[in-house]
């Protein structure tokens, strides 16, 4: 009678947790689970990459209007461009669009950087004749739907392009104005971008990375003009 | 005696058709309001979303039931995040190899369905204590239940929004848009709207319900 108070005044020991079936289930799942994302992926794949190709080739003719048919180029060690196919990857391509005569209308250059939620591919168009940027068009974009993906739907941003300056300097050396970021409804000068009330990370953004990529591809493909005068295009 | 259990557990197509209207996960539940709100300004891209999410809400469900047995409770919620954030990252893929424009309109949404409480709610309150079958009927009956209440938002913000429905213009050039309805603002509009309908009807329904019950 004794025994059974002492047993019932004990404290509870709770039962001992046993650490090898968490392992075995955290473990298991886990390695079922990286066996079928790697195999979904290794399954689209080679789609996605082919979407991605089109998408590109969609978003060219977007940035050039008037270009009916496109050629790839890739930068050369020596600063010249040769051309490529046209699915080529990589970040030392520009693509050339042409018009119906096969006259140069323009370039597309891609460039990114890094929005509000993640990195923004963008692509955007050169004009020859009248050195401004032509417009713009988002390859990929995880910004916030109604905010920060506003830069391909706010048509006061986008008035930005077709206008926008990015001339050479006498020297021809160097981007004359570099692009500026500015707040909405400050712009005064042809090379500013206007920003989105809303969304000043992406547009920042934006104006960022075409600042940066023009900076850098504009007098490189001014100075070799002539190579991309032989069209060797695709629709 | 055998107890009679026939009224234990409801029937397999009360489970499928609870969570269209008595356990709608949107507008009685009113879980997952991240996506409803942010991803529902157009129908196609509501549809979208409702889909991406009833997928895996569903295949969630069925793995989450079939290891049940396998996972302590200690560690259910890691394995549970694990399995949902697979068949996430699954969709992801997929979207973008069915439409990169569809995957660009949903931005980071997709990702987001990881931490949708609709799914991981199913997983825990339901697919863990069910049967595979019963777990299958669940997931697809609230998967449609919130892809329908997606496309209720989704609908009314583009009609008004962009004068549109999927993308098919309404009422031609001269129609003023609401654009209001596609921003943010107009999803809380919307969604304030659909659940001011959705309760009133519920009341009116549960009146005359009392009162017929009163006259017999």
């Amino acid at each position: 009678m004794n025994d059974k108070n002492a047993t019932a005044n004990s404290p509870k020991i709770p039962p001992k947790i046993k650490a090898w079936p968490m392992y075995r289930a955290v473990v298991g799942v886990g390695v079922a689970c990286g066996l079928a994302i790697v195999s979904v992926f290794e399954l689209t794949g080679p789609v996605i990459q082919q979407n991605k190709i089109e998408l590109r080739q969609k978003a060219i003719f977007e940035v050039l209007p008037g270009a009916m048919t496109s050629a790839a180029f890739r930068l050369t060690g020596d600063d010249r461009f040769e051309p490529t196919s046209s699915d080529s990857e990589g970040s030392d391509l520009v693509f050339a669009g042409f018009d119906d005569d096969s006259r140069l209308v323009g370039l597309a250059i891609e460039t990114q950087g890094m929005g509000y939620q993640d990195v923004v591919r963008i692509l955007y168009g050169y004009s020859f004749e009248t050195e401004t940027i032509l417009g713009i068009s988002v390859l990929e974009s995880r910004e916030t739907p109604g905010l920060g993906d506003r830069i391909e739907t706010d048509e006061d941003f986008l008035g930005n392009f077709g206008i926008l300056d990015v001339s050479l300097s006498p020297s021809g050396n160097e981007v004359a104005h570099p692009i500026e970021f500015v707040k909405p409804g400050k712009k005064t000068d042809p090379w500013q971008i206007d920003g989105i009330s809303g969304a000043t990370i992406t547009s920042r953004a934006t104006a960022n990375m075409l600042r940066a990529s023009t900076v850098w591809w504009i007098p490189r493909v001014r100075a070799q003009r002539e190579d991309f005068e032989e069209p060797n295009g695709e629709e | 005696m055998v107890p009679n259990n026939k009224h234990a557990l409801p029937s397999g197509t009360d489970e499928f058709l609870k969570g269209f209207w008595k356990q709608n996960p949107v507008f009685v539940q009113v879980l997952g309001m991240c996506p409803v709100l942010a991803v529902s300004n157009t129908a196609e891209n509501a549809l979208a979303m409702g889909l991406a999410t009833s997928f895996v809400l569903l295949m969630s469900n069925i793995v989450v039931s079939s290891i049940r047995g396998f996972v302590p409770k200690q560690v259910r919620i890691v394995t549970f995040i694990l399995v949902i954030a697979t068949f996430v990252t699954i969709v992801d893929y997929l979207i973008q190899a069915i439409s990169l424009e569809l995957h660009k309109a949903l931005g980071a949404f997709i990702s987001l369905i990881v931490v949708n409480c609709l799914i991981l709610g199913r997983a825990e309150a339901f697919a863990s204590k069910n049967g595979v079958l019963r777990s299958i009927l669940d997931g697809l009956g609230m998967g449609v239940g919130f892809t329908i209440a997606l496309l209720c938002l989704g609908a009314v913000r583009e009609i008004f929004g962009y004068g549109s429905l999927f993308g098919l213009e309404l009422f031609g050039q001269h129609y003023q848009k609401w654009v209001v309805m596609v921003l943010p603002a107009g999803g809380f509009f919307t969604l304030a709207g659909w659940l001011l309908l959705f309760n009133w009807y519920e009341t009116a329904r549960a009146r005359r319900k009392t009162l017929k019950e009163a006259v017999a």
